[in-house]
């Protein structure tokens, strides 16, 4: 009997914390290698629309955005404008944003540029159209569309 | 002669990495951007004359400043568009009035018969961006759908489970999607 008090006086034993800078680490690595630092910051409110069939963009080196949508400072009125790099564009603008865009990436990676267009949704098409114009003008003719993915369309 | 230096004290690495792990974690943003990816047309060329493309290969989609869809010339519902585009390029019963199909080897798949029907798609300045998205959503999904069929059929699987590239090309090749959006008017703003 006396053997096994012994070892209940013991107690339980200190939780090594050695691991833990380990543990840690492998969370902060996976963090850093998953961050995409965020580089604009938008001026027009988007909230894009819903779509099933989605596909995700690849290669974000190769991609530059667009952004149209209403602006958030409500006293530059609610028409949409168009939000190339940190300011506000006109669509004239839109031409020498790919052509600057495209002198940044490697000759051989070109070809493949996207052009990602962040619109509002309830944006008229009017601009938007414009905008797809300059953009066959100017060559860059891989676009994408951008979507929040949802399960199911509401037909109304 | 070396003196022995004194081991430096670890217990502070897991503050440190603490810090840094908060700081990343306050600045990541983990959204995938995602969307529905498309090929514009390049610019028409002035000089060449419009494409000769028979009526019964164009699927005409018009999208008005109210939203509406003009279908064929006739209104439409947008719950129908996946099905009557679907049946548009199959054209299961070789009717005179949906497109012709040209037989075609292909490899993998051996001799298939590939449409040549078009979906033209136009719409007006006053369209919202919204209603666009969810036809081009519905184009996307009757084109998906019908590479499912295909891909099962051939290779028993949905065409996103196929992944040997030769097998995506074929199906690729087998159906083409055909979408032209048409030359912009400013109609309508």
């Amino acid at each position: 009997m006396g053997k096994f008090r012994k070892n209940k006086e013991k107690g339980t034993p200190q939780v090594t914390t050695a691991a833990l800078p380990d543990i840690i680490f492998m969370l902060l690595f996976f963090f850093m290698v998953s961050t995409v630092m965020r580089t604009e910051t938008l001026l027009v409110k988007i909230s894009a629309p819903g779509a099933t069939e989605v596909q995700k963009l690849e290669k974000k080196s190769l991609v530059s955005y667009i952004n149209i949508g209403p602006p958030k400072q409500e006293n530059l009125g609610s028409k949409a404008r168009i939000q190339l790099n940190d300011s506000f564009a006109r669509v004239s603008d839109v031409r020498e944003f790919i052509l600057a865009e495209r002198e940044k990436l490697d000759e051989a990676d070109r070809q493949f540029m996207t052009t990602a267009l962040k619109i509002d949704q309830d944006t008229k098409m009017g601009i938007v159209t414009d905008v797809k114009q300059e953009l066959r003008q100017v060559g860059a003719f891989k676009i994408n569309y951008n979507t929040r993915q949802v399960a199911e369309i509401n037909y109304y | 002669m070396a003196r022995k230096v004194p081991e430096i004290n670890g217990g502070s690495m897991a503050d440190i990495a603490f810090l840094l792990l908060i700081f990343f974690l306050v600045t990541t943003t983990m959204d995938i951007d995602k969307g529905i990816t498309r090929r514009l047309p390049p610019p028409p060329d002035p000089n060449a004359e419009p494409p000769d493309i028979k009526e019964r290969n164009i699927f005409t989609i018009l999208v008005n400043k109210n939203d509406r869809l003009l279908i064929n010339g006739e209104p439409g519902q947008l719950r129908n568009l996946r099905s009557e585009v679907k049946n548009f390029i199959k054209n299961p019963y070789n009717q005179e009035d949906l497109p012709e199909k040209k037989m075609e080897q292909i490899e993998y798949l051996g001799e298939v018969s590939v449409s040549k029907g078009i979906i033209s798609l136009k719409n007006d300045r006053g369209t919202s961006y919204d209603m666009y998205i969810r036809v081009q959503n519905e184009l996307a999904a009757a084109f998906r759908e019908l590479k499912d069929e295909l891909a099962k059929q051939e290779f028993g699987m949905k065409y996103e489970e196929l992944s040997r590239k030769e097998y995506i090309k074929a199906i690729d090749k087998a159906i083409p999607v055909a979408i032209s959006e048409a030359e912009p008017e400013n109609v309508g703003d």
